[in-house]
């Protein structure tokens, strides 16, 4: 690793990562399983794109429990939002979803993650591939990039299940075509009617559709559900891209 | 205190022994995959396991070379720093005793090196005494490209982030030097009984 890079690194981690309350200011729906859940957290240190917190709550016996989100919020806003997306089975995603309203608190400790971010400063070309939730951290990107009134070029190709479960829909569709960013979606289990999208898994011919080739040496941000992100990390591999230069963030279980 | 988050009352696993489960994990059935890239994969004809850096002798393996080696069988439990846990998991692999033995070493710090860039420190003292391997199967299988293989490091008794996937070797080092994720703000040593996620834990 560059010597600049390990250096901001280590001076990056001053800020101690203690758990604060939160307290819920605001409660938006996103689609029917998600929402984003909007906080003032006091003393909370600030973030970067692509980051994530350790969420914890307490039942009245004491009972805690700990889960990982990723902030959805750009570094440039004054709350804190996470957007939360109910885990079928889950302890904690239910309870944020359908239960969690303004006024509510629990803790945080963050920002978490050094690896997975990006700032302008960094500059690019971005390619960002998100899948179903993933979207969340790369949002932020995005966020940051128009908050910074960056014109660095960004492509963004969304794989939901459906036209309905894609997160942030209008704030996508606002954000498109302007300052050099570009946004795809595929759809792959149902599609609304007169689409004229793709309907398939991402795969080598839609990245290459995208437009930014291994020589643009782009930035590329991939997160999304295991298999997804494993797919669309091998394929981009397979397109010649630098695998250093594929940050991957991957959750949920293997299917194995 | 902490708040008192209202309505919120959580579901208990009544049936693990909360012994087995460090602070602030819960335990899950299948098996996440964390990796910070693409999953590199090295054919086997290619492959080593080399012990260098600050040492005496040495010593690089090849892929028959490992397997050759005295095997062992062994079942625990693995706690990711992302809170997850897996209990009763089940692995075949060299012991870094064995790996370790008659390299011959002044020094007390590890780094240890894989395809795919990533690195991660360990102190000497946690690799050695039965406490660390070298594993190739899972669950009696050969272990899974996205699960480290063919082969991952594995110690159990600290975060999962130090049982480094795709694992090549063993770097004895004069100094500590932070790998990966402990320069990026993880904690150091990683004691999940410590819950010793990040660096100022």
């Amino acid at each position: 690793m560059e010597r600049a890079a390990l250096l901001e690194r280590l001076t990056s981690r001053r800020a101690p990562i203690v758990w604060r309350t939160a307290t819920v200011r605001e409660i938006v729906p996103e689609t029917v399983q998600g929402r984003t859940i909007v906080l003032v957290v006091p003393g909370w240190p600030g973030h970067r794109a692509g980051q994530h917190v350790d969420v914890r709550l307490t039942a009245e016996d004491g009972y805690q429990a700990q889960r990982s989100y990723s902030i959805a919020s750009a570094p440039e806003s004054p709350e804190l939002s996470l957007t939360v997306v109910v885990f079928e089975d889950g302890e904690v995603s239910p309870y944020l979803v359908e239960e969690l309203q303004v006024g509510d608190e629990f803790e945080v400790r963050g920002p978490v993650g050094g690896y997975f971010t990006w700032r302008v400063q960094d500059g690019g070309p971005l390619l960002l591939v998100a899948g179903g939730s993933g979207l969340v951290p790369l949002m932020a990107m995005l966020r940051h990039h128009a908050a910074q009134k960056s014109d660095i070029p960004a492509r963004l190709l969304v794989s939901a299940r459906s036209i309905d479960d894609v997160l942030y829909r209008e704030e996508l569709a606002s954000l498109a075509g302007h300052d050099g960013v570009e946004v795809t979606f595929t759809l792959t289990r149902e599609q609304p009617e007169g689409w004229t999208g793709a309907s398939r898994r991402v795969d080598v011919e839609m990245l290459r559709a995208i437009g930014l080739s291994p020589t643009d040496h782009p930035k590329i941000f991939v997160c999304g559900p295991t298999a997804f992100v494993e797919s669309v990390a091998d394929r981009l591999v397979e397109l010649g891209h630098d695998p250093a230069s594929v940050h991957a963030e991957r959750f949920g279980p293997t299917g194995e | 205190m902490p708040p008192i988050t209202r309505g919120f009352h959580g579901r208990r696993r009544r049936d693990i022994d909360p012994a087995r489960i460090p602070p602030g994990q819960y335990v899950v059935e299948d098996f996440p995959v964390l990796s910070a890239g693409p999953t590199p994969r090295t054919p086997l004809e290619q492959w080593s396991f080399s012990v260098g850096g600050a040492v005496d002798a040495p010593s690089s393996w090849g892929w028959e070379d490992l397997l050759a080696l005295p095997a062992e069988t062994f079942t625990v439990d693995i706690h990711c720093v992302t809170k997850w846990s897996k209990l009763d998991t089940s692995w075949t692999g060299v012991s870094v005793d064995t790996l370790l033995d008659g390299v011959g070493t002044q020094t007390g710090y590890v780094s240890a090196w894989c395809d795919g860039g990533y690195t991660t420190n360990l102190p000497l003292a946690d690799l050695t005494g039965g406490r660390a391997w070298v594993v190739y199967r899972f669950n009696g299988l050969p272990l899974h490209p996205e699960h480290g293989g063919p082969v991952r490091l594995l110690v159990p008794h600290l975060y999962f982030w130090k049982s480094a996937k795709w694992v090549r070797g063993l770097t004895l080092t004069a100094t500590d030097e932070p790998g990966f994720w402990e320069a990026a703000g993880y904690h150091n040593r990683g004691d999940p009984w410590k819950e010793q996620r990040y660096w100022n834990d």
